[in-house]
């Protein structure tokens, strides 16, 4: 099952819709609420980066019956340094979007923490795209 | 404890009154960083924060949080009121700093 969103860049009273779409999902397929709550802290974390950062994005979203598959590409700024980026504490949001509690430097290795695959491609002055993968077994 | 009986032993206002109150709740979490509350808060803990706009009813829903106490008096932007009417989370006020509401909520619950 293959659905896609799309994610506006700067728009922060949509942030965590897909989040929240993809979970009612995942509860009403009877998903383990320990796999629900990875899933979702992973993709609210991915989507509002493309807020905090891009231009506009889209997230897709795969569910099989052994898992998911979260790709979330986005036209932006793209990162120079993506083992910087991962690095917890780092981060290069702006003051308004530091302001709101977003852009610690926490949402990429939340991601990572949270996937059981996880890789990011990036191409600067093009746009990044973020692949997360979660099990539903174990 | 029920939030029910938090809210009238810590005197706190609501900004949600539609919203059932009657709900368990296990714990707290104070911190103003939405990514901290989304990586490190439990399930029906009750978030504490001076942040008043939408996003906090998101990351509330999301993480199942019981409900939202805002510190210093701040009041919730008005799309934040209707997300949290919305999405059943109940959105809830202090006149007390952050360290003092913590401290008596901590007290209550250990």
């Amino acid at each position: 099952m293959l659905t896609e969103y799309n994610v506006e860049g700067g728009d922060f009273t949509r942030a965590g819709y897909a989040s929240s779409q993809i979970k009612k999902t995942l509860k009403n397929l009877n998903i383990s609420p320990e796999i629900i709550k990875r899933v979702v802290v992973a993709l609210y974390e991915a989507e509002v980066n493309i807020v905090a950062h891009a231009f506009k994005g889209v997230i897709s979203a795969d569910i099989s019956n052994s898992g998911i598959k979260l790709v979330l590409e986005d036209e932006g700024p793209g990162i120079p340094d993506i083992d910087m980026a991962m690095t917890k504490g780092y981060s290069t949001a702006s003051s308004r979007v530091r302001e709101m509690g977003f852009g610690a430097g926490m949402g990429l290795p939340n991601i990572k923490d949270n996937a059981d695959r996880f890789n990011i491609v990036s191409r600067v002055g093009e746009g990044t795209r973020v692949t997360i993968e979660i099990d539903f077994a174990g | 404890m029920l939030l029910k009986e938090i809210a009238e032993k810590l005197s706190l206002k609501t900004f949600t009154p539609q919203v059932e109150m009657a709900k368990d709740v296990k714990g707290g979490y104070t911190s103003d960083l939405l990514s901290d509350v989304m990586g490190a808060s439990k399930e029906g803990d009750l978030w504490i924060t001076l942040q008043t706009h939408k996003n906090i009813v998101a990351v509330a829903s999301l993480r199942e949080l019981s409900a939202i106490i805002l510190v210093k008096g701040f009041e919730p932007d008005r799309d934040t009121v209707e997300a949290a009417t919305a999405e059943n989370i109940p959105l809830l006020g202090t006149d007390l700093q952050t360290f003092e509401i913590s401290g008596r909520l901590y007290n209550l619950l250990k």
